[in-house]
């Protein structure tokens, strides 16, 4: 009986969506090879500069990651509707870029909201690298 | 009658007009209850509720709801976009339980501020909330502790549930 449960338990824990982050840039890093045969690794300084370039929206507003997260990722930011968004950093939230499909909602959205298109899977595994980097 | 059987009917008869009154009897004809039932959808409530509070199904009739819901890549300037198992179990939930479809003072009250050509999609925009929100000033609104007039649940605690009565009501400072 206990040890059908220790089975169950490791089933639930394989299921697709439960990721580690390191998990994760395995998967960007795949994409990012078929996007570019010159695909060097990814990067925790990039991925900050990533974080914090601020852009001029079509709408004329200065935006970027920072503008909701705030500049630094171990704090919580707010959303435009002033709700809380916990902390990016994985030291900070530890839930951080465990779950896959969480992680590309929030890409697919909010890349569009920032950058007027959707992020490469370099930018992604970058701005990932640099979030569990930070101390 | 003796005089505990006076005691007797005097309670029944107090506790009946108490129900009844709480009931919003007497045949308003404006629906049974004052307040929205409190309802909820797990998904609605982490996928509307990640960026903002989230708003009452019974807050705006079907059509606002749909042209919400079909609209959510361009949600209020945010791109807000869902899979389409999620857009639709949140999409019926809402239609569910809107104004339209709800019997209550509040919800009703709502409906009928909408003109029926219109598919408002900003609850703030209609006549029912500016009519109810007239001494609350635009300064008070940009409090920090508010934020915006959207952000119910800064002053009406039981939003969320549908419950904005005056007695739950406190303005933060």
């Amino acid at each position: 009986m206990r040890k059908s449960f220790y089975l169950l338990g490791l089933v639930f824990s394989l299921n697709a969506f439960a990721a580690t982050p390191q998990e994760l840039l395995k998967q960007y890093e795949v994409q990012a090879k078929q996007e570019n045969a010159a695909f060097a690794g990814f990067s925790a300084e990039r991925g900050a500069n990533f974080f914090k370039a601020e852009r001029t929206h079509s709408d004329g507003k200065n935006v970027s990651c920072a503008t909701c997260h705030t500049s630094d990722p171990r704090n919580q930011g707010k959303t435009r509707a002033n709700k809380v968004i916990e902390p990016m950093a994985t030291i900070a939230n530890p839930q951080r870029f465990t779950d896959a499909a969480k992680v590309e909602k929030w890409f697919g959205r909010n890349c569009k909201d920032v950058l007027e298109r959707t992020c490469t899977s370099q930018e992604k595994g970058d701005f990932i690298q640099y979030l569990i980097s930070v101390k | 009658m003796k005089k505990w059987m006076q005691l007797l009917v005097l309670i029944t008869s107090i506790t009946s007009a108490g129900t009844l009154l709480a009931s919003g009897g007497f045949g308003a004809g404006e629906g049974s209850s004052k307040n929205m039932p409190a309802v909820t959808n797990a998904k609605w409530k982490t996928e509307c509720g990640s960026c903002h509070m989230v708003y009452h199904p019974g807050l705006l009739p079907e059509r606002s709801w749909n042209k919400v819901m079909a609209g959510l890549d361009k949600h209020f300037g945010e791109n807000a976009s869902l899979d389409a198992a999620t857009h639709d179990e949140i999409a019926k939930f809402l239609a569910a339980n809107s104004a339209d479809k709800q019997d209550n003072r509040r919800s009703n009250r709502i409906n009928e501020s909408i003109p029926a050509s219109a598919a408002l999609m900003r609850i703030t925009e209609t006549r029912y909330f500016t009519s109810k929100h007239d001494e609350v000033s635009a300064n008070t609104f940009k409090r920090k502790s508010i934020g915006s007039e959207s952000n119910c649940i800064a002053c009406h605690k039981g939003a969320e549930k549908g419950d904005f009565s005056e007695s739950q009501l406190r303005i933060p400072r």
